[in-house]
């Protein structure tokens, strides 16, 4: 007898069908077998939703763990348990671990270990080119056969414009998806913030907010040139975000994404140096911060990521300049970008699309939306529950958060994957 | 002396396959299966080119082809002498016109010449009284290695008419390549490239080809697959990531090999990279590859070349 489950009394928000109406879902076998307002009865165990928001369990295409190399981070089980927390079912992991996953055997090793270790789903993206140097490409082919679902360096941006350009060229013979971080990295050597007014106050090495265009203009070009699909990670600019609406206006095959922090905060935040501030790319002036807020809402910007980056206490209480980047923040995804909903900026289901089905369909997954037959990823969400931001109750091994004490409305309540519940505040919290 | 021969080359070089007609090309493959009985018989030797001097000047080294060229040279009864790159005095610092207005002061009457330059064998033709025979120049043409591939298809009663051919590996490096794509085109096959998109020239459709990047994919329905040596230094990183990446989706193995047409033929130029570009297993089986065929034509093909521009030499005393 197959293990059948019924979510009853629900508003379902399908951001891939643009669903968003009161319901019920089916769950058989782990998988979604029906959903709709149609549903309310069925000879299955019952979830009753209480009218709370039933979505696609979040896809968070950005982010940065510990393991292999450096556990003392983050490693998958411990990144796994913030994930589920904060509505998450697919973290895309990145290839900035020791080593460097760069290797059809690393890529193996991160599925494994994930498997054993995690109860969220762990897919790796690949380096695009080998060690992260910049200079060889890597074996594209095999590693996406062994399960890496995009290429790219992580953090780093590839200087050498030949390198990329035939590795892009190269990608597009095997339609793999090719992840950026723009960022100039001759400009921002060395660099710690965003170049202006405050960072001149605190006399703090700065990049100037255009490097990221520089980068996001060339490497349309090369786009262009190659055919190949190709996402930049994290923006955080004006320019880049009209660069990239230009060159979608073209047809060209680019998507991007922004990450929470840099939709919540900008270049002030960094306050007193505030090290859990410093992040890549640098937060920036308000007018950048409230052009991501726009760029998502106009669907220039296709994805929202944590861009959690795990950083212990060692590497964060330094002076600024010497600190580590990175912030953490898969727990505060949902809340965060629940503030675009909460603002009018905009509406729930198109805040969720950032969040669910528009990475599923870049990285070409089968999750991110309650379709018949999608594995039952699914989170229920509380739009408007009260969330204070207390680092130790996060359930990430880092502390990092740049969001300590800050009061956001929403948060996920239940987090199943594969039909199984795998988070419950009312329990876990 | 017997009657004069009919012409069978308007040029007085052979700098490569853009410029000939399929007049020309159909010539120089029947003449050249004169030279394949010729080969094959006891007395291997013609005195056709009694007296005449024929130098290979190799700026890039090369076994097979100049020693197939030498041996064309010498069954026909030329003096041929081999100047290679190592022991010429372009390494003291000579340009190449220099040589070339050095060698042409020797008299010779046929010039073979391969060198690393695209455009490096049309300069030299246009400075130099005798015959110009381009072994190879760049990235740009290899006639001779398409002449022979022609007339291996040929003998194994292959119609170009209506013939698929693929065209498998490094085409951008490639000057068999290029060659193979003009003769293909005019003979009338139909002609794919397949390779990493990293080692196809941009704008290459221009030649009217197909281009495919998966090698299953390209290799249905054709008739004939060409593969083409992938360069050592562009195995590892610049233009494929590595050797075992690019056996997986370019080697020619049984298993690619099968969604080709039943009978198809498998050429390389040679040499092979075994378990790289072919795997063992495809490049001996005699029931699918030609190779060693392709190397007999060498020699016929190149008989036929020598013997064509011969054809165009004064008979009498030059003109000084």
């Amino acid at each position: 007898m197959s293990k059948r489950t019924l979510f009853r009394n629900a508003r379902l928000i399908d951001p891939a069908c643009g669903l968003d109406a009161k319901g019920g879902l089916v769950v058989e076998n782990g998988r979604i077998a029906d959903a709709g307002p149609h549903i309310s009865n069925a000879d299955a165990e019952v979830i009753d939703c209480q009218g709370l928001v039933l979505a696609p369990g979040l896809v968070d295409m950005r982010v940065f763990t510990g393991e292999p190399g450096s556990e003392h981070r983050e490693n998958l089980k411990s990144a796994s348990r913030a994930a589920v927390a904060g509505g998450v079912t697919t973290i895309i992991v990145m290839p900035n671990t020791d080593p460097v996953i760069d290797e059809p055997s690393l890529v193996d090793f991160i599925r494994r270990r994930a498997e054993a270790t995690a109860k969220v789903r762990v897919l790796p993206m690949a380096a695009l080119t080998r060690h992260l140097a910049g200079e060889v490409m890597t074996e594209i082919g095999l590693l996406k056969e062994a399960g890496a679902v995009a290429f790219t360096d992580g953090d780093r941006t590839i200087s050498n414009t030949r390198v990329l350009r035939r590795a892009l060229s190269y990608a597009a013979g095997f339609d793999a998806l090719v992840v950026a971080h723009a960022e100039d990295p001759d400009l921002t050597d060395g660099s710690a913030v965003n170049e202006g007014e405050y960072a001149m106050r605190l006399g703090l090495p700065a990049a100037p907010a255009a490097a990221e265009v520089m980068i996001v203009e060339r490497d349309i070009r090369l786009v262009e040139l190659t055919g190949a699909r190709y996402h930049f990670a994290q923006i955080s600019t004006v320019a880049s975000l009209e660069a990239i609406a230009k060159a979608k206006a073209r047809g060209l095959p680019i998507t991007c994404g922004v990450s929470a922090h840099h939709l919540a905060l900008n270049e002030l935040d960094v306050g007193t140096y505030f090290t859990f501030m410093k992040v890549k790319p640098p937060l920036r002036a308000e007018a950048d911060r409230a052009a991501m807020v726009e760029g998502v809402a106009s669907g220039v910007i296709d994805v929202i990521v944590s861009s959690h980056d795990p950083q212990a206490a060692d590497t964060k209480r330094q002076p600024f300049a010497q600190a580590a980047f990175g912030a953490a923040g898969l727990e505060t995804l949902l809340p965060v970008a629940l503030g675009l909903y909460h603002e009018g900026k905009a509406d729930l289901l198109h805040v969720l699309k950032a969040l669910t089905c528009s990475p599923a369909k870049i990285l070409g997954l089968e999750t991110g939306t309650l379709a018949k037959g999608a594995p039952a990823d699914l989170a229920l969400i509380d739009p408007d529950a009260p969330f204070v931001v207390d680092p130790d109750k996060l359930h990430s091994r880092a502390r990092n958060t740049p969001f300590k004490g800050r009061r956001f409305q929403g948060q996920a309540i239940r987090t199943f994957i594969g039909g199984e519940c795998v988070y419950d505040r009312g329990v876990s919290a | 002396m017997s009657q004069a021969p009919q012409p069978i080359l308007l040029s007085s070089h052979l700098l490569g396959i853009e410029g000939l007609s399929v007049g020309e090309i159909t010539a120089l493959l029947d003449l050249a299966e004169e030279y394949v009985a010729l080969g094959r018989a006891k007395e291997k030797k013609s005195p056709l080119l009694k007296g005449r001097t024929v130098i290979n000047l190799f700026f890039e080294p090369s076994t097979r082809t100049q020693s197939s060229f030498e041996l064309a040279g010498k069954r026909l009864g030329a003096d041929v002498m081999n100047m290679s790159v190592r022991t010429s005095s372009v390494t003291k610092g000579e340009t190449l016109i220099d040589t070339a207005t050095t060698l042409n002061a020797m008299r010779p009457d046929i010039l073979i010449v391969r060198h690393q330059n695209s455009g490096a064998t049309s300069m030299l033709a246009r400075k130099v009284d005798c015959c110009v025979v381009n072994a190879g120049d760049g990235a740009h043409e290899h006639p001779t290695q398409a002449l022979l591939d022609a007339l291996t298809i040929r003998r194994r009663g292959r119609k170009f008419q209506g013939l698929t051919v693929a065209i498998c590996g490094d085409v951008l490096h490639s000057r068999v390549a290029r060659s193979n794509i003009h003769l293909l085109g005019k003979m009338g096959a139909r002609v794919r490239l397949i390779g990493p998109r990293t080692l196809m020239p941009a704008d290459v459709k221009r030649f009217g080809v197909e281009t495919f990047t998966d090698m299953r994919e390209g290799l249905k329905g054709v008739d004939i697959v060409m593969m083409l040596r992938l360069q050592l230094e562009r195995m590892s990183g610049a233009f494929v990531p590595s050797t075992r990446e690019y056996f997986r989706y370019w080697g020619l193995d049984r298993e690619k090999l099968a969604c080709a047409n039943p009978g198809a033929l498998v050429m390389h130029p040679g040499p092979m990279n075994r378990g790289v570009e072919i795997d063992s297993t495809v490049a001996d089986d005699l029931e699918v590859s030609v190779i060693h065929e392709q190397v007999e034509m060498g020699v016929a093909i190149r008989m036929a070349v020598l013997d064509a521009l011969s054809r165009g030499l004064p008979a009498g005393e030059r003109n000084v």
